[in-house]
């Protein structure tokens, strides 16, 4: 584990470096990522000129709901950095052959394959989610309980992990496909469901998808559970959300790691 | 007659004309088998756009349910469902996925000179290519598309009258030759500034957001500007994007009608020219500063 550390921190610092060699490069991503962050932001405040709350009796008024907003902003910003530009590198690898020479290491293929590149410009959009955050709790209705302050954190790295397994198994899928280039945007509109409180999702159709998104695909779970938690009062079912999610995040490291395993033994080398 | 002769190009008007549709069709051609080479990618690319669309519904159903009026800026939660789809077939016309990028990465790393030196319009070349890269997409998102229009007809309002659908179909084919010649003439920024990602996805955001894509953008009619009696959405309509998505929905939702469809249907053909005009601009003078590199 110590040694994983170790050549994950090698790695990072190596990105880190090529990523302050082009400053002006970096910069410019940091500034379009939050140009993203800004229009959906003002998106959501057009909306709310239009209404009080997101769902009727939800309780996802403005103030509530920009914590929900921010604390999506987290969890997908860690992902994004993290994960995700390894993940879209291994689209082009089994296209090309490149995958062979990670295969040959004599490291966990999954950990090189996931984890060899960090995007330091998508941490610009969890830190101005830890500040909308921080705007956003004064002025809940009701101030987060010390628990849920304990739990939020938790919850967090849950989200994360709910996300890295998808990630790994959108990737795998590319093993199958020969290419996937739709990766980042199937990734991108299956991260859209969680975008908002689940409670809109209701009515003959919504009911199903919600249940659907929650205990099959848990989408729902990512980033609903660690905002209820922290900007809505604590109930009970609030407790098994919280127990649910962790054993959601349990579960899903567990299946992605077999189908990544899985997709890699139905691996053909594309080189020559 | 010798070999020479025989490849010789042809003479007269109509032979030279046909030659041109000759490599225009074979250029097609090519096109659309590169494109049918990856099938379960493009499939599963072209399925998975109407994913936004369902969160969107839900969103707008749940702002419904907890205003009290029935209305927002003119929509009923039918119309916003109905003008969200029918984004969806403006998007289909005027998106151009990879075009800019494609075109600075040539740039780049010299591919491009391989058009310099050959008897082919780059242009039109890629004009053929997005054209290919569009029927396929029609083909394989004719039956979701169909589907869900299907599934969701109750959120729209009557078929309107012929003269309407003409005008909603005008505006896709403009809409269409808009996106391209806007994304073309991006990607030829590349003969100036080599590396355009950052700009590529900047004019995306602002894309995204004064097309309409996002919203209505009639929702904007209530932002002031700060200057008296000038909404942001009186500044939006300045723009070109909104003929990318919102124009052709409204077209079909009977937003716009009389003299004012006319004239912005116009509107919409002269912002074509224009960039089929700032098109030509940059690749002639991009073309003349452009030093080649790579092998």
């Amino acid at each position: 584990m110590t040694r994983y550390l170790s050549i994950f921190l090698t790695f990072a610092r190596a990105c880190l470096v090529r990523d302050m060699t082009f400053r002006a490069n970096f910069v410019l991503e940091c500034v379009t990522s939050l140009g993203w962050m800004a229009m959906n932001l003002a998106f959501y405040l057009l909306v709310f000129t239009f209404t009080p709350e997101i769902g009727l009796g939800t309780g996802w008024t403005k103030e509530p709901f920009f914590a929900f907003v921010a604390t999506g902003l987290i969890i997908n910003s860690i992902v994004q950095a993290l994960f995700m530009p390894s993940a879209e590198e291994l689209t082009e690898m089994v296209r090309t052959g490149g995958l062979d020479g990670i295969l040959v290491q004599p490291l966990d293929a999954q950990f090189l394959l996931s984890m060899h590149r960090v995007d330091f410009s998508a941490f610009a959009n969890g830190l101005v989610g830890v500040g909308l955050l921080c705007w956003a709790i004064p002025r809940l209705p009701q101030p987060p309980h010390p628990v849920a302050i304990l739990l939020y954190p938790l919850l967090i790295a849950c989200g994360v992990a709910i996300l890295y397994s998808l990630v790994i198994m959108l990737a795998a899928a590319t093993i199958h496909l020969g290419r996937n280039q739709s990766l980042y945007d199937f990734w991108f509109y299956l991260t859209n469901f969680s975008r908002y409180p689940a409670e809109i999702y209701s009515g003959p159709w919504g009911g199903p998808l919600r249940a659907l998104c929650t205990f099959v695909i848990p989408i729902l779970l990512v980033v609903n559970v660690p905002a209820r938690v922290i900007a809505q009062p604590l109930t009970e079912q609030g407790g098994m959300m919280v127990a649910g999610t962790v054993f959601a995040a349990g579960a899903a490291l567990v299946i992605s790691r077999w189908v990544f395993q899985a997709a890699l033994s139905k691996y053909r080398s594309a080189s020559s | 007659m010798t070999a020479a002769a025989s490849h010789s190009p042809p003479s007269g008007f109509l032979a030279r004309r046909l030659q041109g549709l000759r490599v225009w069709w074979t250029m097609l051609v090519i096109c659309l088998e590169e494109r049918l080479v990856y099938r379960g990618d493009f499939v599963l690319g072209t399925l998975m756009r109407f994913l936004p669309i369902v969160t969107q519904v839900f969103l707008w159903t749940a702002v419904f349910g907890a205003t009290s009026s029935g209305s927002i800026a003119g929509y009923s939660r039918n119309d916003i469902v109905a003008y969200y789809l029918l984004t969806m077939v403006s998007r289909a016309f005027s998106s151009m996925p990879g075009l800019a990028s494609g075109i600075a990465r040539s740039i780049r790393d010299g591919s491009i000179k391989k058009y310099l030196v050959q008897p082919v319009d780059y242009v039109g070349y890629l004009l053929a290519a997005r054209i290919a890269h569009k029927l396929v997409y029609y083909a394989v998102a004719i039956l979701p598309f169909a589907g869900v229009f299907l599934f969701c007809r109750e959120y729209f309002p009557p078929i309107p009258d012929w003269t309407t659908i003409g005008a909603f179909a005008l505006s896709l084919v403009l809409s269409f030759l808009l996106g391209f010649f806007m994304e073309a003439t991006l990607g030829m920024l590349g003969f100036w500034f080599l590396e355009v990602s950052s700009i590529v996805f900047a004019y995306m955001l602002v894309q995204y957001m004064l097309s309409g894509h996002m919203f209505p953008l009639d929702m904007l009619r209530g932002i002031p500007t700060g200057v008296a009696g000038v909404s942001v959405a009186d500044v939006v309509r300045f723009l070109p994007f909104e003929y990318t998505a919102y124009f052709p929905a409204a077209v079909w939702l009977g937003k716009v009608q009389g003299a004012e469809l006319v004239r912005s249907l116009l509107v919409e053909a002269a912002w074509v020219g224009v960039m089929i005009v700032a098109c030509r601009i940059a690749w002639w003078r991009g073309t003349r500063r452009y030093s080649a590199f790579g092998g």
